[in-house]
């Protein structure tokens, strides 16, 4: 045992407190709306789970959800694929590299506001690039009126901004791999494939696991664009959460149910996220508890 | 196994303007043990890269028993080679790892799961390896996982040429000798033509049949360890083979004497004039130590006791001189040194003219 050292405490004081202002105060303000009610005046009354049991049976917080899981997941299996294919496309010297490397970031440069509301003009059918392109072309596309097409306008400007973030990450595994990798993959007498299954898939797999890991949060949470480019629409068909949840805070001024549904919201994304964590860490676990027995020690 | 023949190989990492590489021509026999001998950067790793196919030599053929192979990528030329540090296949086990090599084989090359499977037993028996067999290759000390590097090279009992290219420079002390051992048997038993690349003279002269030595991209002598001991053809292997190194002292030549400073040595025969720098080379083991009297005297700097015997190094007018000095033999108060005449050999510009005897 290292013996209590007293001044670190001055060390770490400052992050705490900024951690307790930033985000821990703010969480108890939340938990304490969550079981109360209020008839404003700043008058509050004790309603204890009530306000979860509501919004864990609502029909509205389910489709959200659903909304959102989907949303999720054809985000993830769209954007982790096509980053790894163009971060191996990428070159690996010359001058090509920081050409593609700030082609690649500019995505990411970009408010995400701003991002919404490009992608809201690009896809309008009257003035828009894109949207008038293909109604000249012939296809019925309508974003403000056919949820497929919201949908689909959802994702494209999704992995329009996201893809480049995957792509970074992935390409900065793939130049930390030393050259006698392939060099021995060659001898060896491996298939390009193999190389990419035995040697950078492994290689890749930490920053894959942070890839999904900020993609899901991030998609999970999305708001800005949706609501810049949508606004939740047509109908509800692209109201995710964030922007269910906006609605009944701010929009209805439900504080209460808000408050559980953040906190119900907060705690979906701790879950998924550990799964996700726990799922593709698990082969590191695996051997280290191998290396036991019989190992050094 | 096959015979590889350099022919003009040379390489240029800079389209031309210098030579990491020049040209040479060099046969490697089918079957033989060879080291690569030479400092950092003198072009050993690249030439075994041209060799492997790693590399694209910038002028010359390479050919594997009389067929030019310069044109075939590393794949089809079927040659091991084990790098300076360990690459493995993390997600693999050990016996996995080995059996890598053999399970790429596609048409009429390939092996049926069973003999796969008794190669890589024994592959795994060679080097010791029964206990990790199962094991992923993630997480095993350096040591293992470069014996499973070496294994890699190994299970491929049918190639043309195992390179090693400084394979031992992770590996404990006391595991090196045990390793250098087994692959020595290794290669009694099998036979491969085997390439060492080394910049460690005992690893080279305990490895190999037939050290090749370079420097600076040439190749400076071939020759069996005990050759490069007696007739170093260049000063530059006389110092970097032996511990200490050849002693190399300029000189002037007078018929069968040479002359240092005013002394006279007598040298085994007589010399023509020669133009470009003379220089004397005698090996410490070939100094004798006696009173100042009876040779030409010097001063001492140091001795240090390395066990067996003792390194004298002396003075002798401005030219320092190394002595290996026998156990019991005191050090004069007065100190001199005389010169074996039959291990004399004289150099003319570095290179080699006349040896001892």
């Amino acid at each position: 045992m290292k013996p209590w050292n007293n001044k670190a405490w001055f060390f770490v004081l400052p992050v705490l407190l900024l951690v307790a202002f930033s985000a821990i105060i703010p969480l108890m303000t939340v938990v304490n709306y969550s079981v109360q009610d209020s008839f404003g005046n700043n008058e509050f009354y004790w309603v204890g789970l009530e306000w979860f049991q509501e919004v864990l049976a609502s029909e509205r917080f389910h489709n959200s959800l659903m909304r959102n899981l989907l949303f999720s997941g054809i985000i993830l299996l769209i954007e982790i694929p096509l980053g790894i294919a163009v971060a191996l496309a990428m070159p690996r010297r010359g001058w090509g590299v920081s050409v593609c490397l700030v082609l690649m970031a500019l995505p990411l440069l970009i408010p995400w506001n701003v991002v919404g509301t490009i992608w809201q003009v690009f896809a309008r059918v009257d003035i828009g690039l894109l949207g008038h392109t293909l109604a000249s072309m012939g296809i019925d596309y309508n974003y403000t009126q056919d949820t497929i097409d919201a949908w689909i306008t959802l994702i494209v400007m999704d992995v329009w901004h996201w893809t480049s973030l995957v792509v970074l990450l992935c390409y900065s595994g793939l130049v930390s791999i030393p050259d006698a990798y392939y060099q021995a993959a060659r001898i060896d007498g491996a298939s390009r494939w193999a190389v990419f299954r035995y040697i950078q898939l492994p290689k890749m797999r930490r920053v894959l696991v942070i890839a999904v890991l900020l993609r899901f949060m991030d998609s999970f949470m999305i708001y800005t664009e949706p609501f810049v480019v949508t606004g939740g629409g047509p109908g509800n068909a692209t109201t995710f959460l964030s922007i269910d949840l906006v609605q009944m805070a701010i929009g209805q001024f439900d504080l209460g149910p808000a408050a559980a549904m953040s906190l119900v919201y907060f705690l979906i994304i701790l879950l998924i996220s550990w799964v996700f964590y726990t799922v593709m860490t698990q082969q590191d676990n695996e051997s280290v508890t191998d290396t036991r027995p019989g190992g050094v020690q | 196994m096959a015979k590889i023949t350099l022919n003009n190989i040379a390489h240029s990492y800079d389209g031309g303007s210098s030579y990491a590489l020049k040209a040479m021509s060099l046969d490697w026999h089918d079957g033989g043990a060879y080291a690569l001998l030479g400092p950092s950067g003198c072009g050993k790793t690249t030439l075994l890269n041209i060799i492997s196919g790693l590399l694209q030599p910038s002028e010359g053929q390479l050919l594997f028993d009389d067929v030019d192979v310069s044109g075939l990528p590393t794949e089809q030329r079927n040659i091991a080679q084990v790098f300076q540090f360990p690459v493995l296949y993390d997600t693999m086990t050990v016996a996995e790892n080995l059996a890598f090599p053999l399970r790429n084989r596609r048409g009429a090359d390939k092996l049926s799961a069973a003999e796969i499977d008794t190669r890589v037993q024994q592959a795994i028996a060679m080097l010791g390896l029964e206990a990790l067999a199962g094991r992923k290759a993630r997480g095993l000390s350096a040591d293992d996982k470069q014996k499973i590097s070496l294994g890699r090279g190994l299970v491929r009992t049918d190639v043309n040429a195992i390179l090693f290219d400084e394979p031992l420079t992770v590996i404990d002390p006391h595991l090196k000798w045990q390793l250098r051992t087994q692959l020595k048997q290794i290669h009694r038993q099998f036979g491969h033509t085997m390439i060492y690349v080394t910049h460690d003279q005992t690893e080279a002269l305990t490895f190999a049949d037939k050290v090749v030595v370079m420097l600076a991209g040439e190749v400076v002598q071939v020759g069996t360890p005990q050759q490069l001991f007696d007739t170093p053809q260049h000063t530059f292997v006389g110092k970097f083979i032996g511990s200490p190194g050849m002693n190399v002292l300029p000189c002037e030549l007078a018929g069968n004497q040479a002359v240092i400073d005013g002394h006279h040595i007598a040298l085994p025969r007589e010399y023509p004039v020669l133009t470009g720098v003379p220089e004397l080379g005698i090996r410490p083991e070939f100094v004798r130590l006696v009173e100042s009297h009876e040779g030409m005297p010097v001063q001492i700097v140091a001795v240090e006791d390395v066990g067996r015997h003792r390194i004298v190094r002396a003075q002798l007018n401005s030219h320092p001189l190394d002595i290996v000095l026998p156990e019991h033999q005191p050090v004069p108060s007065a100190p001199g040194v005389r010169f074996e005449m039959n291990r004399i050999n004289i150099y003319q510009n570095s290179q080699l003219v006349g040896r001892g005897s």
